[in-house]
């Protein structure tokens, strides 16, 4: 069996949020979010680190070819939530509170179906540069 | 002349959008930036300041106090706020960076001590978008 290598890919976005729950009035959503639950939004840019573990193939010596990977973030990703406002614009965020946490997973559920089931799939997101999640959780 | 810098940090929602102008135009200028629902990003700020080193300190100015003037005077006016409609002075004007780096500087030369002069001010939109001002008019 050959070894296994796990390959990556940057992309990025920024966009704007603000992070509310609903069904809570707006002084409890100020005690738990702060700022982040202000009503004219905020925003970040968000950097995604996507990356795929599994066995380079023997013919092209690649896990998966970064330029296809790269072309996939960016048609289902990026397309998606870059220069938006990520509670008003999307889809995924019209009932889910867009923070870093149910960002990645929403980011691994769109990538997962269009990725071979051989291999492994894990995305790190970056809302600044020291705030950041993985999903799902490491190995 | 020593330069001293202090880096702060900000985020904020934001869109480019000429209120002059149709949304068609607004969208041909501005692109993906002209989003009516705003987009955001994590802006960086340097400031930097010049004088001489003092005698006794051995600091050019406190770097402590100088993040403090900086916080007091221009991140708590801009963070996680949208700057089109929570700063008040960007009120009537395009949120470029451009526009902002002036305006910034505009809300700290006032609050900085007489033994320090202001040099510049970058301001960094993203890891690879950024803009600089030295407070030249022309």
């Amino acid at each position: 069996m050959a070894e296994r290598v796990s390959v990556f890919r940057k992309e990025h976005f920024n966009a704007a949020h603000r992070l509310y729950n609903a069904a809570w009035d707006y002084a409890k959503n100020e005690k738990v979010f702060g700022k982040c639950a202000l009503p004219n939004y905020h925003g970040h840019n968000y950097e995604m680190e996507v990356k795929i573990t599994g066995e380079p193939d023997k013919d092209t010596g690649y896990v998966i070819d970064l330029k296809s990977l790269s072309e996939l973030i960016k048609r289902e990703v990026v397309q998606k939530f870059d220069h938006k406002n990520l509670n008003l614009d999307t889809e995924e965020f019209k009932n889910l509170n867009p923070t870093a946490e149910n960002i990645v997973i929403v980011i691994y559920k769109v990538l997962r179906p269009h990725i071979d089931s051989k291999f492994e799939l894990q995305v790190r997101l970056y809302e600044t540069p020291r705030n950041f999640v993985e999903y799902p959780v490491g190995k | 002349m020593v330069y001293l810098t202090r880096m702060e940090h900000f985020n904020a929602a934001h869109k480019l959008y000429n209120p002059a102008w149709s949304k068609e135009r607004n969208d041909d200028v501005f692109g993906l930036c002209a989003n009516e629902n705003w987009h955001g990003h994590n802006y960086d700020l340097y400031v930097t300041v010049k004088g001489q080193p003092d005698a006794d300190t051995g600091f050019l100015y406190d770097v402590k106090k100088l993040s403090l003037i900086i916080k007091e005077h221009v991140i708590e006016k801009l963070d996680h706020k949208n700057l089109n409609l929570d700063v008040p002075f960007m009120q009537g004007k395009m949120c470029s960076s451009e526009n902002l780096v002036v305006e910034i500087w505009k809300q700290l030369l006032p609050h900085l001590p007489k033994e320090v002069q202001l040099h510049s001010i970058k301001l960094y939109e993203t890891p690879r978008i950024f803009v600089e001002y030295f407070g030249e008019i022309e």
